[in-house]
């Protein structure tokens, strides 16, 4: 491990005065599942761990109804999977929060670590950018909120400046009769890296039409891809086998992956039409109160 | 330069206050300042879980936990599952079940199922494999792990002994 030292301050402007104070080797260290790795391997280099697991707001979940739900940056994924609350109103980051790691990493990794890695398969974003998911950011100048479409900038790369820290996650409160399914394509059943990712977040009226849908994918361009035509292609338009095509198929043409060991570029395009499908399907069936399969 | 520190934690249900460095990880702190070898260190990147252990009731890989984090916390290693020389019912299965071969995965395997076992002391075999997914073992193919994890449900239970 690199010569590094452990701090953990108990109010957010603690945090933002010691990472400013200590340039950019101060790491932020929430569930440490990643920066403790790219630590020890010098793939970051770090002077100093900011622990952020003390400071009162970077805690919990709360849904108010009038506001909407607030995830604290430092919330293991397994508090996020096992609220009932969660299960209920938000499946989709329960699919997604479930399928990050094993067991023990869920334990400690979090929904705002994955976000700020930023790396174009991680298996939260395009669930946060579904939910239309904010990031609410302090900093030396002030706070600021980023909607999670706009926060990944490349791979790894991000739109936190210097000294800024995201304090929490907000979503709006769901629309009644809505739903959403995140999906992940691996050659085996769990622990492994998405080949492509999707998520779904659809509302229906009760003629069946849509209206309201936002899709997402990921690991098929440089940053998680919020797919803006997707949803487009549905909405206003009851949901059949074609509209549910034209969809999909919106989300393939928008996929510009790379050939690699995890898959080919055809493979992938595909992927992408498969699981915009599959998401689809699957959030009708939750708003209609059906079984879905739990992976 | 990282610093001295003094850790303050209950380690297999026994207060402990001893000395360790800003760098160091649990996992280090646990083997080379505290002897406790139960835990290995198998990919030292979160990856095998041969790192297990329990943290305030939650498994982590020690090896992805600064030895600062757990002041004040309880951690429980694979040394802490037996009382007073007795294996615990889940030891005991694994060992009659032969769910080791090399050894190594072994004691990650045991917190992990004990963790398990408390949460969910009758779990599906879908739901075994999900749960030691973070587990890998490159001996056993994993079958008899997961038999002597549904025996050691049936024994805890009291549906056999």
């Amino acid at each position: 491990m690199q010569d590094v030292k452990y701090v953990k301050p108990k109010t957010l402007q603690e945090a933002v005065s010691i990472l400013k104070d200590n340039g950019p080797t101060a790491r932020v260290l929430a569930g440490g599942t990643d920066i403790i790795v790219m630590a020890r391997e010098r793939r970051r280099d770090t002077s100093l761990f900011v622990d952020i697991k003390a400071i009162p707001e970077m805690n919990g979940i709360h849904l108010d109804e009038s506001t909407g739900l607030t995830i604290g940056a430092a919330t293991p994924l397994y508090l996020c999977y096992r609220d009932p609350m969660m299960n209920q109103r938000f499946p989709s980051i329960v699919d997604s929060s479930s399928l990050i790691g094993g067991t023990a990493v869920q334990g400690r990794a979090t929904l705002v670590g994955n976000l700020c890695n930023s790396g174009p398969a991680g298996d939260s974003i395009p669930t946060l950018m579904a939910m239309e998911g904010v990031a609410h950011i302090l900093g030396p100048n002030g706070e600021r909120d980023v909607p999670v479409v706009d926060f990944c900038t490349g791979p790894g790369r991000n739109v936190l400046e210097l000294g800024e820290i995201v304090v929490n996650l907000h979503f709006p409160t769901p629309r009644p009769n809505s739903s959403g399914r995140f999906l992940r394509f691996i050659p085996r059943n769990e622990m492994d890296i998405a080949v492509v990712n999707c998520s779904t977040n659809i509302t229906l009226d009760a003629n069946n039409v849509v209206t309201h849908a936002r899709l997402a994918i990921g690991a098929v361009a440089a940053t998680p891809l919020f797919v803006p035509a997707a949803g487009e292609a549905l909405v206003g338009k009851a949901l059949t086998d074609e509209t549910i095509a034209a969809t999909a198929n919106a989300c393939r043409d928008a996929a510009t992956p790379i050939d690699d060991m995890r898959g080919s570029i055809r493979q992938r395009k595909h992927l992408a039409y498969v699981l915009a499908e599959r998401t689809i399907r699957d959030a009708v069936h939750r708003i209609r109160g059906e079984h879905t399969e739990w992976h | 330069m990282s610093e001295r520190m003094i850790i303050n934690t209950t380690i297999n249900g026994e207060a402990m206050e001893f000395m360790a460095d800003s760098r160091d990880s649990l996992l280090e702190a646990l083997r080379d300042r505290l002897g406790l070898t139960g835990a290995k260190e198998g990919c030292n990147n979160g990856n095998c879980g041969a790192c297990t252990v329990l943290m305030d009731g939650r498994i982590v890989n020690s090896c992805c936990v600064m030895v600062a984090e757990t002041e004040g916390s309880e951690i429980t290693t694979v040394e802490g599952l037996e009382k007073d020389g007795q294996l615990s019912v889940i030891q005991q299965s694994f060992l009659e079940g032969a769910a080791l071969q090399c050894g190594i995965c072994t004691p990650g395997f045991l917190v992990a199922t004990t963790a398990l076992l408390d949460f969910n002391p009758h779990p599906t075999e879908h739901e075994i494999r999900y749960w030691l997914a973070g587990n890998l073992c490159r001996c056993t193919g994993y079958d008899k792990i997961v038999r002597s994890v549904q025996d050691a449900s049936e024994r805890l239970a009291g549906v056999k002994s």
